[in-house]
């Protein structure tokens, strides 16, 4: 196309006003549709970082979270004879069995919602180094003791270090807070195992066994190894990476559907919005497409010249949203996952796939925007628009 | 009318355009119309409650059960009508994805205690008569095909093993607020396998569902009920059904809250379009405007046409946007499983609300066009070129 | 010696909502190299669609036009974009200037569809920019420049890539008494100095006076 690009440019700072106004539009569906990606990679990111690729978590088949799942003392004790778990320096398997249960807590400022008690035991460390104390104590074993995730110690009332949490017929008292790595822990509360089973009544029956293999290759072999036994038929082993990303799946999904539903559907509003700009555009500058093509220059030029135009604005109005949206990586969200069935905190996270995939929408909305006024541009009459019609 | 006319005309004057136009904020009005379904649903559960009902479960968490035991107390206090109960069963149905609301409740007195869940005699008797039947709602039956005599095989995570389930009953929701996609059977059924594969767990109930006299009275009775158990293993928190719903509805406060937001963006996108259209054919009739004002029409003449203009094209696109947003929920039911959203439907009240907004962007987008067009001095006007 | 132009038997008619206005009749007219034609005549004459044919723009409904060798009524439509890049020059009433590019863009945009390089283009713009005498003011944008000098501006684009016709609608038109002035001495110097051949449509008469040979048309017929 041998339109200069200065033409094309220039041209879209002329009409100021309904350039930009044609911009703002592009860049405020390009920035829902970016912050709704972002959101959904936020909820993936923050589970993935949950969980690690030589750890093994093991559930009831048919549950659908931790919550829901059991495994009695009889079927621990088979997954412990399995090969391939790693001992720890006293010869002892590096397993954490672990009772996980939901709690209702009060959200500071408004409303209520569930929150995940953990019980853990020793190893449960070292199966997560991703988890550190930051302040206050660590539990003590043995006792109604409580450690509280950072995402929680500042969104719930009464769970700040040295508040007494009344479940199970006692009071619980939390004596530190960790952070967890940016992970889905952080949404949580630790406490003894042994403590917590007790106090629910629950005997040795726990809601998920996380051990550690040997290796992280060795999964495929314990895997064949956990399902030749019989007798572990109803339970399934996971890498605990992809347990936990699992566990994301829905909400993920809800909210990229959700969003992207809507996101195209007012897109085309935008889209809209920019062909009618690009009408203008052809109707105003009549004459000097009638003029360009007296010069020589060919149909193709010219319709190239006003799509790139489309284009361009697109961009701009894409980059634009792009900029607003990546203001959202600061703000840190809490909401219920539905399958935990308890608040999870994440952030919007930005990735190289949502700044692509964003730009590529914006990219769409100016072809197809502009495509029609670009073509009715390269079918004007060279006599016809030099008159100006 | 002949302003009216003329306006009408003016505003198609640029036949292209003004489709476009309307096109736009058509769109706009729909994506509208059915985020704000989508909210309503989210709240259905809410609507659907009743004054008369309250909800008593575990205070420390829902998913811890009460003793069985807790029932006569209950029913014992003043005021209080009956009481029915349910236990969550969750499970898998096929597989992971294949979700509906599954429970275990009280053959006896749950449809009594909802009698918005309308049944055939008949079928609630053979119900009852049968140790493992269950009913389902008329739309989890169409959902799935399930007919009368249909066996539902159920792997129980909660409470474990296989199960089945034969289809005795198909309730009716009384209206299209009421959730028809439940899938419900006997409490006795549950507890008694519970009872001989793992009797420490024998006897619990999930939650109480209270039925009482006087809607008035919610409170007082509430308050009665946790006191009976207020410093035991299992101390409660009783609410109305109301309440407890929002509690539910509250935890999703940040989507809700994001999809509230994008509502008002898309306000936004529909005044950007709309105001686009009206500033490029208020530019462009700068000189006709001149023109006019030569011949004698006044300022405000003009602007009123102006404003007339606008918002015949916001009217247009409300116009449209409307039977269209019913399209793209019923689209939406088509491909989405009727058990993930129960309850969606157009509320009247979304269609004002559309509209309204449609209007009121029809004002907006045309002010500035309608200022500058009165402030012009006319020659001026006569010497735009454009 | 052959005539540059030739036009043979040449009709041209509109269509209006299913009507054929009928513009031009039979017309035939012989141009020769390095002449200075104005074509004179009331509205509706059909003298600017004559113009358009020549130049190019438009294609008749019968007869022949040669320029030079090529039957330009033959050739298709890109090979016509092609021909008039390199074979005709225009000037328009308005002067039809690219308001977004300075008067050096607007001159070098005929050469952009020449091979030349960059730096070969600024010879062309800075010689044709210097022939009409604006060489000062080659980075203004045109509203920054008065109707006279846009429009040498517009002639200079015209001769930019050294057609071998030059083309002018009305091209006084829209100017006062002395720029008008300037510019036909300007085409008159074209037309001596460079050899140009210039077919002009006006309705001026201190225009048509500057041409060598001056033809009426009424009607779509030379009278």
């Amino acid at each position: 196309m041998k339109i200069p690009l200065k033409y094309i440019a220039r041209n879209l700072v002329t009409r100021k006003l309904t350039t930009g106004i044609t911009v703002a539009g592009v860049a405020l569906v390009v920035f829902v549709f970016s912050a709704v990606l972002m959101l959904a990679h936020g909820v993936h990111q923050t589970l993935v970082a949950t969980g690690g690729t030589d750890n093994v978590i093991i559930t009831r088949k048919s549950s659908n979270g931790e919550i829901s799942s059991i495994i009695d003392g009889d079927t621990q004790s088979i997954i412990l004879t399995l090969p391939y778990i790693a001992k720890g320096a006293n010869g002892q398997p590096i397993v954490s069995r672990e009772p996980v249960v939901v709690i209702n807590l009060n959200k500071i400022g408004d409303g209520v919602s569930n929150v995940t008690v953990r019980g853990v035991s020793e190893p449960a460390f070292a199966l997560r180094p991703q988890v550190k104390l930051v302040e206050g104590r660590m539990f003590a074993f043995g006792s109604r003791e409580l450690i509280v995730g950072q995402a929680i110690e500042s969104r719930f009332a009464g769970a700040q270090i040295g508040d007494v949490v009344k479940f199970a017929g006692d009071q619980w008292k939390i004596v530190g807070k960790f952070e967890a790595g940016k992970s889905a822990f952080d949404s949580e509360l630790w406490g003894d195992a042994l403590q917590l089973l007790n106090a629910f009544n629950r005997g040795n029956s726990i809601s998920s066994m996380t051990l550690k293999l040997e290796r992280p290759e060795a999964f495929e072999s314990f895997q064949r190894a956990f399902e030749a036994e019989q007798r572990l038929n109803q339970f399934e082993p996971k890498v605990e990476r992809k347990y936990f990303e699992e566990q994301s799946e829905f909400l993920s999904l809800f909210i990229s559907v959700l969003g992207i539903f809507v996101t195209v559907i007012f897109s085309a509003g935008a889209t809209i919005g920019a062909t009618i700009t690009m009408y203008a555009a052809v109707a105003n500058r009549t004459v000097e497409i009638g003029t360009l093509r007296a010069l020589g220059f060919r149909r193709r030029s010219v319709l190239t010249a006003f799509l790139l135009e489309s284009c361009l604005l697109a961009l701009v109005g894409g980059t634009l949203g792009l900029v607003l949206s990546s203001l959202l990586q600061f703000f840190r969200v809490s909401t219920l996952n539905f399958q935990s069935f308890a608040e999870l905190e994440f952030s919007f996270a930005l990735s190289p796939q949502v700044i692509l995939s964003s730009l590529l929408f914006a990219l769409a909305m100016g072809i197809i925007g502009g495509f029609i006024p670009a073509v009715h541009a390269a079918r004007l009459k060279i006599v016809n628009a030099l008159r100006g019609a | 009318m002949r302003i009216l006319r003329l306006t009408i005309r003016n505003a198609f004057r640029h036949r292209l355009r003004s489709v476009l136009t309307i096109a736009g904020i058509a769109i706009a009005v729909t994506a509208f119309g059915f985020l704000r379904t989508v909210v309503t649903a989210w709240y259905s559960g809410v609507e659907a409650s009743s004054a008369n009902r309250l909800i008593t479960r575990q205070a420390i968490s829902f998913i811890f059960p009460l003793p069985y035991a807790d029932k006569e107390q209950i029913a014992r206090l003043p005021n209080v009508r009956s009481v029915s109960w349910a236990n969550w069963f969750g499970g898998v149905y096929k597989d992971k994805s294949q979700f509906f609301a599954r429970m275990a409740v009280d053959g006896d007195t749950y449809f009594d205690v909802y009698p918005e869940f309308q049944i055939e005699p008949d079928q609630l008797a053979q119900f009852k008569r049968e140790r493992n039947a269950c009913i389902v709602g008329a739309d989890l039956a169409q959902q799935y095909g399930f007919k009368l005599g249909d066996i539902i095989p159920l792997d129980g995570d909660i409470y474990p093993g296989h199960w089945e389930f034969v289809v005795r009953g198909i309730y009716r929701p009384r209206d299209k607020t009421i959730d028809g996609t439940q899938m419900l059977f006997h409490w006795d059924y549950l507890n008694e396998r519970i009872r001989q594969e793992s009797p420490g767990r024998a006897d619990e109930v999930g939650w109480y569902i209270v039925k009482i006299d006087d809607p008035a009275r919610s409170a007082e009775v509430s308050d009665h009920i946790d006191a009976l158990f207020a410093n035991s293993r299992a101390e409660t928190k009783t609410e109305t059904e109301r309440a407890f719903q929002q509690g539910f509805a509250q935890s999703g406060n940040v989507i809700i809250g994001g999809i509230n937001f994008i509502s008002f963006v898309i306000v936004g996108i529909i005044m950007l379009v709309l105001g686009n259209t009206m500033i490029m054919s208020a530019r462009e009739r700068t000189r006709e405007y001149a023109v006019f004002k030569t011949l004698g029409f006044s300022a405000k003449y003009i602007a009123t046409m102006i404003f007339g203009e606008s918002l015949v094209l916001s009217i247009f696109g409300a116009a449209f946007g409307v039977p269209l947003t019913i399209g793209l929920v019923k689209m939406f039911e088509q491909f989405v499983p009727k058990a993930w959203f129960p309850v969606f439907y157009v509320e009247p009240v979304t269609y004002v609300l559309a509209a309204t907004a449609a209007l009121l962007v029809g004002v907006a987008a045309a002010l500035f066009p309608m200022q500058r067009a009165m402030r012009t001095p006319i020659v001026e006007g006569l010497r735009f070129i454009g | 010696m052959q005539p540059l132009i030739r036009i043979e038997g040449v009709s041209k008619a509109y269509r209006r909502d299913s009507f054929d206005i009928p513009v031009l009749n039979k017309l035939t007219l012989d141009v020769a190299e390095g002449e200075f034609l104005a074509l004179m005549g009331p509205s509706g004459s059909g003298k600017t669609t004559l113009l358009n044919l020549v130049a190019g723009i438009d294609r008749p409904n019968q007869g022949r036009i040669t320029v030079g060798d090529t039957d330009i009524a033959a050739l298709s439509e890109t090979a016509l974009a092609k021909w008039r890049a390199t074979h005709v020059g225009f000037i328009f009433q308005f002067y039809n200037l690219i308001p977004v590019l300075t008067a050096y863009e607007n001159v070098e945009l005929p050469l952009l569809l020449t091979p030349l390089s960059k730096a070969e283009r600024r010879k062309h713009v800075e010689l044709a920019l210097g022939v009409v005498g604006l060489s000062d003011r080659i980075y203004h944008y045109p509203k920054q420049l008065s109707g006279g000098q846009e429009q040498r501006v517009a002639i200079a684009r015209a001769i930019a890539t050294d057609p071998t016709l030059l083309v002018a609608d009305e091209p006084t038109g829209d100017l006062d008494k002395q720029s008008a002035e300037e510019i036909l001495t300007l085409l008159d110097r074209l037309n001596k100095e460079f050899k140009k051949t210039i077919v002009m449509v006006t309705h001026d008469p201190r225009a048509a006076e500057r041409a060598h040979t001056v033809r009426h048309l009424d009607k779509g017929e030379l009278i």
